[in-house]
């Protein structure tokens, strides 16, 4: 044994220790919350799908293997497709308005210095506030008699609807309170995205001749927001799939399934019915939509979608 | 911060826009406070009022306090959040470090499942855990609303991007002075992280007392109420239509987020958007 590969193996079996000490830690560091991701994450995502193929009913015994017996019937079925519908028109409804006023909210409040604290503080307060008391107070609000907004809307001569028992309007009064509830969530991201953009782009800008605010706007300011505007939409569109307190509270997905959504009908197959095989499919279909999105969130990220 | 300042006109015309949808945002706040002062008689007069004319404050709040244990939701709302955030910093902490810091077989794995994991909302995997506690026997327990969420990815996944960025050094001197793996993540890591962990506190609070979908579904016994499920109950069966006492029932459990939102609005707003960035 040469002098020379003793200590080569001493730091070898040195290092082989590091290692295996590091292992160890990792272990007990890294293996209580893997433990438990893999309870409360992944084997319940294997069990969701599995269920969605059997018949099982909750505190049932036994369960039979289905097949795709539970997809066909739910998309036979009219309070299913009701259902979607009434989600996507949701959302369709939520995404646009939630993220326009956001973006519209924070160009204004940083466009000037007086009562920005403020107003900031104001459009946030919904986002704080807690939704099922805030559901609460906006049906008593939505009272077609005794309520604020029919109140005000009389005191200017106009007679306001049922908001919440017309088939044709509980949909869009549930979208309404769902923008209020998200427009200051929106609107303090974009205004984070705001502060990120360098001023000498503006500078730049003056410069080249760009001197009133709109073309400000357009040729910095929201060409700089791309990547954040894409981020917002998707954020909020994966939020307003998640509709489910205002509905569970105020409508009970009626009247007549009119202002029924995914999640509500999830919860009444699987809690209320316990149609858990029914239901697990229900969840199946609301979990492709949130994967969708949040696959095209991360397609955006990678791209850094970026015009500038 | 659109260059710079605007003139007079358009100074003006902010205010105005921006005030109309402050009133807007703010309107059912004031309801809500206004109405749980007024004694139903002056709500059922169905008149465009402000301030009442006889004050029922005193008795709509007592009404509540004495019809539903509302002091019982609200001692439940404090200690599941409490007990939620203190096991996920108990257990999503030392794992973010593991991440961060440790080389190990199957941490990308692990990394992997996490940003998967990020993606996944409690709706989806709410009927397996449901079926996982019936036969544990734990439904309708403190344990049921507490233990899906003691872990959180996003919180694992977020305190792994701030230890990325402490230097190695410090863990190696700590290391050097004969410090546990276990000591560096408690008496190194955790104070540094503190900024991060206080964020995450937070988001984590604001989401947990304002969660209405899990503990609808895993408690059934009106003594483990937390405070969503006891104004949702209250409004099912005490004050369905005494407008008063059900806005008073509203107001106290908005209250204590509200006030601590108004007392440290900045440290709110941070935590909400920098967690909020998940799905």
């Amino acid at each position: 044994m040469t002098p020379l590969v003793k200590p080569a193996q001493d730091l070898h079996h040195a290092y082989r220790r590091r290692d295996l000490r590091e292992a160890l830690a990792a272990l007990a560091l890294a293996g209580p919350a893997s433990a438990l991701i893999f309870v409360f994450l992944i084997a319940p995502l294997v069990c969701i799908a599995l269920l969605s193929l059997t018949d099982y009913q909750l505190g049932a015994k036994a369960l039979r293997f289905v097949g795709l017996h539970n997809y066909s019937e739910m998309f036979a079925d009219r309070v299913f497709r009701r259902s979607l519908e009434n989600t996507l028109i949701y959302v369709s409804v939520v995404v646009p308005l939630s993220v326009g006023l956001g973006l519209g909210a924070a160009l204004l409040i940083e466009a000037g210095e007086s009562l920005r604290a403020f107003y900031r503080t104001v459009y946030f307060l919904p986002v704080m506030a807690t939704l099922i008391a805030m559901a609460i107070v906006w049906e008593f609000a939505l009272h077609p008699k005794l309520g604020l907004v029919n109140l005000a809307l009389k005191s200017v001569g106009i007679a306001g609807p049922d908001w919440l028992h017309d088939r044709h309007i509980v949909l869009y009064t549930l979208a309404g309170i769902g923008v209020w509830q998200s427009v200051g969530f929106n609107m303090v991201l974009f205004m984070a995205g705001l502060q990120a953009i360098p001023r000498d782009l503006y500078e730049a800008a003056a410069v080249d001749g760009v001197s009133n605010a709109w073309d400000r706007f357009r040729t910095v300011t929201w060409p700089m927001l791309g990547p954040v505007s894409l981020f917002v939409i998707v954020i909020t569109a994966i939020r307003s799939f998640q509709v489910f307190d205002t509905v569970q509270v105020m409508t009970k997905g009626g009247p007549n399934r009119a202002s029924e959504v995914l999640l509500y009908t999830m919860y009444s197959e699987g809690f209320e019915f316990f149609r858990t095989g029914y239901a697990a499919a229900v969840t199946m279909v609301f979990l492709a939509f949130v994967l969708a999105l949040a696959a095209l969130k991360t397609w955006f990220l990678d791209r850094r979608v970026h015009y500038a | 911060m659109t260059g710079r300042g605007l003139g007079p006109t358009a100074g003006a015309l902010r205010h105005v826009v921006l005030m109309a949808g402050a009133v807007i945002m703010l309107s059912p706040f004031v309801w809500m406070v206004l109405s749980s002062f007024k004694p139903q008689s002056e709500i059922l007069t169905a008149e465009l009022t402000f301030l009442p004319q006889r004050w029922a404050a005193i008795e709509n709040y007592a009404t509540v306090w004495t019809r539903v244990p509302m002091g019982r939701f609200l001692l439940n709302g404090a200690i599941v959040t409490a007990s939620i955030f203190a096991l996920q910093v108990l257990v999503n902490l030392p794992c973010a470090y593991a991440l961060a810091k440790l080389r190990f077989r199957g941490r990308r794995a692990l990394f992997a499942v996490v940003l998967l994991g990020l993606l996944i909302p409690i709706h989806a995997t709410a009927i397996p855990i449901y079926i996982l506690f019936h036969h544990a026997g734990i439904l309708n327990t403190y344990a049921a609303l507490i233990l899906p969420f003691a872990i959180s990815v996003f919180g694992i996944f977020m305190l792994r991007q701030f230890f990325m960025t402490v230097p190695d050094d410090l863990i190696d001197a700590a290391r050097i002075d004969g410090v546990s793996e276990i000591g560096i993540v408690w008496r190194v890591m955790l104070p540094t992280a503190m900024p991060a962990v206080t964020a995450f506190g937070i988001f984590s609070v604001v989401a947990h007392w304002n969660d209405y979908f899990w503990p609808l579904i895993a408690i059934g016994t009106r003594e483990l109420y937390t405070p969503p499920l006891g104004v949702a109950f209250f409004r099912l069966n005490d004050g369905g239509t005494e407008y008063g006492v059900l806005m008073a029932a509203a107001t106290i459990v908005i209250m204590p987020l509200v006030a601590a939102f108004l007392l440290a609005q900045r440290r709110f707003i941070e935590g909400v958007t920098f967690t909020g960035l998940k799905g």
